[in-house]
């Protein structure tokens, strides 16, 4: 075992102090091999696996991209002095910087460089035979003797029967020292340990090579879908895509999803919790590439499973169907604006660009709120997440929107330096005030703005990640590995029969853990009593 | 009516408070009367030694019986049985308190921190007082009992929020499952890392001969490591379950097993550092002290991940509820 073991482990024979030993020079090999050693010496691990630790912390008090984008912008904003020298150390990219990389890099090599020779080693252990009784049980684990009335050889035998039950792999051995005769039974057990710690460490290789692979060949989307709406899987109809690094697009399953109806229940009972959602429901329509229609309903912890990929339910909110018509009456504008919910009674947030079609540009700013209330300050604000009483608020800007010098803006923003308010915060006349069914005149005689409907929106999230089903799998064998290895215990147990003068036995049992094995001692207690209950009538020592 | 489901769990929980007080004051009168116990052996076996033999090897003999052998209490001590009654007692009522937390709920109450501590204290007694019909590790109990009595008075007066209803991205089974196993894996790690608290005292002492009195009547440094090193062991297994659940249910909620959240990074320093744990064992050099300064670092970290990393780090395991 010591062989396969790094040399530091606390199985493999200490190492030797003697100074009269001349340490070799060491040539380029002599070094590779220096260097390969201490890479995978069990102290270079145990490092390494602290190392490890130490180097996620940073990641947990700095915002991630990964997870977090506006968090690193707010972060910029907030300190921009710490910003660009915790950027340029990779901090708010904690888990693929260089640093942290090469650091589960390094243990994930001095791993591999652990499980093959271990594992060669295993498998001739598992071919091998039990090895020869030692000479001398006396020091051992557990050791124990008494003397029967009875044939050496058949002692030996039940022994063996007896070992055997119990999951040892058996060899007898008899030896002669002095012209004394023994026969013995060398048994050991708790293969499984090892096979179970190869099976751990392996399946940690695993866990890395399916995120590192097959997360390449995935992708996620997000959509949002207003009731009433459908989205399709093309890489067009998504409002942000993220592709891994070996996508390509003729993946995308062809289906289609509608929104029949969202359902969003809140506590109207529990004082305490007032206004707190209970149920999130999005009614859709599924339709396949072989125009197949089906129905379904997903919630947040029930994403629907449909051509190989799985749609998440990940936000809602409300989108309130505006239309703006020109003095004449004409419709030059009209649609239902997803609003983002900005606190837990859903007072939303969304922006109206009206390029075409009125005497100027008309971008607006709006605020829904589905359940008018007032602050003690005057604000307007929302009381309950539900249209009880809802309002919408618009502040007017009129000027350039920018929309045509072909740089791409976000339909969630409005930028509006460059805008004259003409309603609302900086201009004469107050933010409009609008409540469904109702119409009400822009300022400047530009038109009006009416209010139709208020539809509720769903955000979904499209995954699609082959690398999944493997890091399942492998995680499975993770656990059956860490059982099999941590409590399944290695030890070797030998029974010794050595006849006497006077036609009795004297019978010795001893055992030696191999790895952790607390219950040693008493498991050759065990196999000792089992075993001369067998033998009896046995004589007193 | 005015008392609720929810306010007599309150009351279940107060009185369980209550109990464990008592049954703290018991445990800490044990410890000090096992130490007028070593301070009434140690003059006797001195002279002992002395008369006996003349030569200094037959003291030294002595001596280091006394290091390795602890100076066993004849039978458990009044206090330790009352400590034990009063801690079984307040364990029952405590676990009625989380039960009807749940009936108020109408669902496995630990999706806020309240109901977590109050659920993961409980589970920390129970396994204490399950784990003495293993091994006998009663003079944990001060340490046990008086740690949770610490936590459940921060999370009747800290983290104390109404029963609300269940957010639908805690609607899941996996709620169940991840938390629970999480809480059995933390109460493996609290008694592990109280043995090794112990384990590094008792070293200490060994090593200097000079010590708080009462560990003599304790098991050595090594029984205690090994001790330790078992219930580490299971906690590792549990803390791998969650990880692995948690990624699961991740998949489910979030449509990602893992994404470097906040709470998802700390479970994994948890992890690695018990990794460590167990490593360091099988690592020349780094057994014994060293390797219990791991266990204790590591459940530091669970503490650190429930209290610090829940209020006041960013991420998507905000349920504190506060």
């Amino acid at each position: 075992m010591s062989l396969s073991r790094p040399s530091d482990h606390i199985d493999s024979p200490a190492p030797s102090n003697d100074p009269s030993i001349a340490q070799p020079k060491l040539g380029v090999v002599g070094y590779l091999r220096f260097f390969w050693r201490q890479l995978t010496s069990m102290r270079t691990a145990l490092f390494l696996l602290l190392m490890l630790a130490f180097a996620s912390i940073p990641g947990s008090l700095v915002p991630q991209r990964s997870s977090d984008p506006n968090g690193v912008i707010q972060f910029k904003v907030d300190n921009p002095d710490l910003f660009p020298v915790l950027d340029n150390l990779q901090v708010f990219t904690t888990y693929t910087s260089v640093w942290f990389s090469s650091i589960y890099l390094l243990l994930f090599i001095s791993l591999i460089g652990c499980i093959i020779p271990r594992t060669k080693h295993h498998i001739d252990a598992l071919r091998a035979r039990p090895p020869k009784t030692p000479a001398r049980l006396g020091r051992l684990a557990g050791f124990t003797t008494f003397d029967a009335r009875t044939d050496a050889a058949s002692a030996i035998a039940t022994g063996r029967a007896l070992l055997k039950k119990q999951g040892y792999r058996t060899e007898l051995f008899t030896s002669t020292v002095r012209g004394v005769t023994s026969h013995s039974v060398s048994a050991e057990r708790g293969y499984l340990r090892e096979t179970g710690n190869l099976v751990f460490h392996t399946a940690l290789v695993g866990v890395l090579i399916s995120v590192a692979i097959g997360g390449s060949f995935g992708y996620s989307g997000q959509r949002v879908v207003v009731e009433g709406q459908k989205f399709v899987n093309v890489l067009g109809d998504y409002d942000s895509f993220n592709p891994g690094r070996f996508f390509e697009s003729d993946v995308l399953a062809p289906f289609r999803i509608s929104l029949d109806e969202f359902s969003a229940t809140y506590e109207l009972e529990n004082k305490a919790a007032l206004g707190q959602a209970t149920d999130y429901s999005a009614f859709v329509t599924t339709t396949d590439a072989d125009g197949t229609e089906g129905s379904a309903d997903i919630k947040v912890n029930e994403p629907l499973d449909i051509g190989g990929t799985q749609v998440f339910l990940l936000g809602n909110g409300y989108a309130p169907t505006i239309t703006v018509r020109d003095p004449e009456g004409t419709v030059v504008w009209t649609d239902s604006v997803p609003f983002l919910p900005q606190d837990a009674h859903l007072t939303s947030l969304g922006v109206v660009k009206v390029p075409d079609g009125l005497a100027e540009q008309v971008g607006m700013i709006g605020f829904f709120y589905p359940t008018r209330a007032t602050l003690e300050s005057g604000a307007l604000t929302s009381g309950y997440p539900e249209l009880l009483d809802p309002l919408l608020t618009l502040r007017v800007y009129t000027g350039d929107l920018g929309l045509d010098a072909g740089v791409p803006r976000s339909v969630y923003q409005l930028a509006v330096d460059d805008l004259t308010p003409i309603a609302g915060t900086g201009a004469d006349v107050p933010a409009l005030e609008i409540a469904p069914g109702q119409t009400v005149d822009l300022p400047n005689g530009l038109g009006t703005v009416e209010l139709s409907d208020v539809k509720r929106f769903a955000s979904f999230d499209v995954h699609n990640d082959p690398s999944q089903i493997w890091v399942l799998s492998f995680a499975i064998l993770i656990l059956a590995g860490l059982f099999t290895g941590l409590f399944i215990p290695r030890r070797r147990v030998w029974i010794k029969a050595t006849e006497k003068d006077d036609g009795t036995i004297t019978l010795e049992y001893a055992g030696l853990a191999r790895g952790e094995d607390p219950r040693l001692e008493a498991a050759v207690a065990d196999i000792s009593a089992a075993h001369a209950k067998q033998l009896e009538p046995k004589v007193e020592p | 009516m005015t008392l609720t489901l929810e306010t007599t769990s309150l009351l279940a929980i107060y009185s369980a408070m209550a109990l464990y007080t008592i049954a703290f004051i018991a445990f800490t009168v044990d410890l000090a009367r096992r130490s007028a116990l070593v301070q009434a052996a140690v003059p006797v076996a001195a002279p002992v030694g002395q008369l006996a033999t003349a030569s200094a090897s037959g003291s030294t003999t002595l001596l280091e019986k006394q290091a390795d052998a602890p100076i066993a209490p004849p039978r458990t001590s009044k206090a330790m049985r009352m400590a034990m009654a009063f801690t079984t007692i307040g364990f029952a009522l405590h676990a009625v308190g989380v039960l009807l937390r749940g009936l108020a709920a109408g669902y496995a109450p630990w999706s806020n921190m309240y109901g977590f501590a109050i659920t993961a204290t409980g589970v920390i007694v129970g396994v204490f007082l399950l784990v003495q019909f293993w091994q006998d590790l009663k003079f944990l109990g001060a340490y046990i009992v008086g740690f949770c009595l610490a936590f459940l008075g921060l999370a009747t007066v800290n983290f104390y929020v109404a029963v609300a209803p269940q957010p639908p991205a805690l609607q899941s089974t996996w709620l169940v499952i991840h938390v629970f196993v999480a809480i059995l894996g933390t109460s493996f790690f609290a008694l592990g890392g109280g043995l090794s608290l112990v384990q590094l005292l008792q070293a200490r002492r060994e090593a200097r001969g000079s010590g708080l009195r009462f560990l003599a009547t304790l098991p050595n440094a090594l029984k205690l490591e090994n001790l330790a090193y078992r219930l580490i062991l299971v906690g590792f297994v549990f803390w791998t379950f969650t990880l692995i659940a948690g990624a699961v249910w991740a998949e489910r909620a979030w449509g990602r097993y893992w994404g470097w959240d906040t709470k998802e990074v700390w479970t994994f320093i948890i992890w690695t550092i018990f990794a460590g744990y167990i490593h360091a064992r099988a690592t020349r050099g780094w057994r014994g002290s060293r390797s219990a300064w791991l266990a204790i670092i590591g459940f530091a970290a669970v503490m650190f991940n429930f209290t610090i990393v829940n209020l006041f780090f960013k991420g998507l395991h905000a349920y504190s509820g506060l």
